[in-house]
C-alpha cells in the first residue's frame, strides 16, 4: 500500500517547552492508524502539528510528498486533511445545514458531497434545522466528523472522538470510521479506549513522552496484552 | 437561515423601508429632521454591527471611522469646493483606507486588548483633528455652505438643503446600506464571519483564511461608517471634532446592543429608541440621563440580546 502522510523526525512544542521529539511514522492509504499513549504522551500535539496549529521545530510532515510545515494553519485543510480535534467544538448557534455548509464552502464542495456524508450520519438528516448546540454528545460528535468530511479529505485526524459518549454512539462511531476506510480515506485516530482501537485500527503507533515507539499490525498488539500495559498503563 | 425564510424576510425589510418613506409625510417636521438624522446615524450603527455583531469584534474606536468620511468629504467641499458626488466618493474611500491600515494592525490583537488599541487610533486620530485645527477648524468645526450641498442632475437640482430632500437622501442610503447588510449577513461570506465570532481556531481548521476574512470585514464596516460620516456632513452641513470623540465610539455599540447585535434591523431600533427616549425625557426632566439610565437597566433585563435579537432567539428564528 502506498504511503499518504509520511511524518519525519517531527519535533514541536509549547513556546519553551519540548513535547514532540523527533516522532516519525507513515500513514498507509485508506487506513486507520491509531495513536496510543499516556496521558501527556504528545497524541494531541502530534495531531496539532501535523495541522499546523503547533509550529514545528524540526523534522518534516509529507502529505503525498508535498510538504505541510511550511504551510499555514488554513492552507493545511486545503491541502487535504481534516481535523476533528477533541470536544467536537460546533459553531453551536448555528444549525447542522450551516455547520456542513460551512465545511462545504471551504474546499467549494457541493450538494453530491453533503449527501454522501448525510448517507454516512443519516441521523443527521434529519436535524438539519436544528441548532447544532443542541444536539446530543454523539449526534455532536457526528456532525464534527460530517463537517470535517465535506472538505473532501484525503486523511482525517481524529481526536478522542468517543470520549463521552454512551455504547451505541461509540458503535456507530466505529461504524463510521470503517465506513470511511472502505472510501479510500485514511485516518489517524486518537484513543484512549483500548479496545475501540483494538476494534477498528488496522496498525497502531505508541508513544511515549513525545517519542515514537513501535508500529504494530493491530493483530500483533492483539496478541500481546503486556506491550498495551506497558505503554497505556492499562489493557 | 433557509430559502423558505426569505420571503417574510424580504417583506419585513421591504415594509420597514415604505413605513420610514410614509412617515415623512406623517410626522410633524420636528420629527421629520429628527428621523433623517437618525437613518444616517444608522448607518453607522449598521456598520459597526458588521463587525461587532457578526464577527464578534468590540471596538472602541469606530468614531475614527464615521469622522474619515466625515472629514474626508468635509474638507474637499470646504477647501477645495469639490462637489457631492466626488466628495461623498471620497469619504467613504478615506474611510475604507484608513480601516485597511489600522485593520492590518489591530487584527494582531483580540479581546480586551483590541478594543483598547482601536480606542488608542482613534483618540490618535481626534487629536490629530484638534492638532490640524488651521484646516479641520478643531472643536469649533465648519459649516459647510448651503451652495455647496447641491447635486445636478441632468438639468434637475437635488437640493440637500431641503428637509424632503435631506429626508429623501437618508432614506436612500439607508436602505441601501440595510440592502448590503442583508445581502452580506445571507452570503456564504457572512456565515464565514459568524463561524469565527462562534470559534475562530475551528474555522481556521476548516481552511479558512480567518486573517484576511477579518481583515475585509473590517474595511467594509470601516467603509459603511465612512458613509455615514460623510453623508452627515454633506446633508447637515457640519463637521467638528466632537464628532470623533469617543462618545461617537460608544455610541454605536450602545445602539447595536440595544438593537440587537447580527441583527440587520437591530442598529435601526437601536438608534432611534435611544434618539427618543433622550428626546423625550430630556422634555420632561433636567435629570433625563437617570431616567436613560432606568430604561437601558430594564432593556438589559428583558431584552438581554438586544430587541430584536431576543425576539430573534425566543419567538422568530427567521429574522435575519
Amino acid at each position: 500500500m502506498a504511503e499518504v502522510l509520511t511524518v519525519t523526525r517531527l519535533s514541536s512544542g509549547y513556546g519553551e517547552l519540548p513535547v514532540l521529539h523527533g516522532v516519525s511514522f507513515d500513514l498507509r492509504d485508506a487506513e486507520v492508524l491509531c495513536l496510543l499513549g499516556r496521558n501527556g504522551a504528545g497524541k494531541t500535539t502530534l495531531l496539532k502539528t501535523i495541522m499546523g496549529l503547533v509550529p514545528a521545530t524540526a523534522g518534516s510532515t509529507q502529505l503525498r510528498g508535498r510538504e505541510l510545515t511550511r504551510l499555514s494553519a488554513h492552507e493545511v485543510p486545503r491541502a487535504g486533511i481534516a481535523y476533528v480535534p477533541q470536544g467536537r467544538r460546533l459553531f453551536a448557534e448555528m444549525t447542522v445545514a450551516e455547520n456542513l455548509e460551512i465545511g462545504l464552502m471551504a474546499r467549494q464542495k457541493g450538494h453530491a458531497t453533503r449527501e454522501r456524508v448525510l448517507d454516512l450520519f443519516p441521523v443527521l438528516r434529519e436535524r438539519l434545522r436544528q441548532r447544532s448546540g443542541t444536539l446530543s454528545g454523539g449526534e455532536q460528535q457526528m456532525l464534527a466528523m460530517a463537517r470535517a468530511l465535506c472538505l473532501e479529505p484525503e486523511v482525517l485526524l481524529l481526536d478522542e472522538p468517543t470520549e463521552g459518549l454512551m455504547p451505541s454512539m461509540i458503535a456507530r462511531i466505529r461504524e463510521a470510521v470503517a465506513a470511511l476506510r472502505a472510501e479510500g480515506v485514511s485516518t489517524i485516530l486518537v484513543e484512549q479506549r483500548v479496545d475501540a482501537v483494538l476494534a477498528v485500527a488496522d496498525r497502531v503507533l505508541f508513544l511515549e513522552n513525545g517519542r515514537s515507539r513501535d508500529v504494530l499490525d493491530v493483530a500483533t498488539v492483539r496478541a500481546d496484552p503486556a506491550m498495551v500495559r506497558r505503554y497505556v498503563g492499562v489493557g | 437561515m433557509t430559502d423558505r425564510a426569505f420571503a417574510p424576510t424580504l417583506a419585513l425589510h421591504l415594509g420597514v423601508i415604505a413605513v420610514l418613506a410614509v412617515l415623512q409625510f406623517v410626522l410633524p417636521d420636528y420629527h421629520h429632521g429628527l428621523l433623517a438624522r437618525i437613518m444616517v446615524l444608522a448607518i453607522f450603527a449598521m456598520g459597526y454591527n458588521l463587525l461587532f455583531g457578526y464577527v464578534g469584534l468590540l471596538s472602541l474606536g469606530h468614531a475614527m471611522f464615521f469622522s474619515a468620511g466625515l472629514y474626508g468629504a468635509g474638507l474637499p467641499v470646504f477647501h477645495l469646493g469639490w462637489g457631492v458626488p466626488a466628495a461623498f466618493a471620497a469619504g467613504i474611500a478615506a474611510g475604507g483606507l484608513l480601516a485597511l491600515l489600522v485593520g492590518v494592525l489591530v487584527l494582531r490583537t483580540t479581546g480586551v486588548a483590541f478594543m483598547i488599541v482601536t480606542m488608542m487610533f482613534a483618540q490618535a486620530f481626534y487629536l490629530a483633528i484638534l492638532y490640524f485645527a488651521p484646516w479641520t477648524k478643531g472643536s469649533e468645526g465648519f459649516v459647510l455652505p448651503q451652495a455647496a450641498r447641491a447635486i445636478d442632475i441632468a438639468g434637475a437640482r437635488w437640493d440637500l438643503t431641503s428637509p424632503s430632500m435631506r429626508y429623501w437622501t437618508a432614506l436612500l442610503l439607508f436602505s441601501a446600506v440595510l440592502a448590503l447588510t442583508l445581502y452580506v449577513a445571507r452570503s456564504p461570506y457572512g456565515r464565514v464571519l459568524v463561524a469565527i465570532r462562534e470559534n475562530e481556531e475551528r474555522t481556521r481548521m476548516l481552511g479558512y483564511d480567518t486573517f484576511a476574512t477579518k481583515l475585509l470585514a473590517v474595511v467594509l464596516s470601516g467603509a459603511i461608517c465612512a458613509a455615514s460620516g460623510a453623508a452627515y456632513v454633506l446633508i447637515f452641513g457640519y463637521a467638528g471634532s466632537t464628532l470623533a470623540s469617543i462618545q461617537y465610539s460608544i455610541l454605536p455599540l450602545l445602539w447595536v446592543l440595544l438593537g440587537g447585535a447580527a441583527t440587520t434591523l437591530g442598529p435601526l431600533l437601536g438608534t432611534v429608541f435611544m434618539y427618543y427616549v433622550i428626546d423625550v425625557a430630556s422634555g420632561y426632566t433636567t435629570a433625563w440621563l437617570l431616567i436613560v439610565g432606568i430604561v437601558l437597566i430594564l432593556l438589559v433585563l428583558f431584552f438581554p440580546r438586544g430587541v430584536l435579537g431576543t425576539i430573534r432567539e425566543r419567538w422568530v428564528p427567521w429574522l435575519p
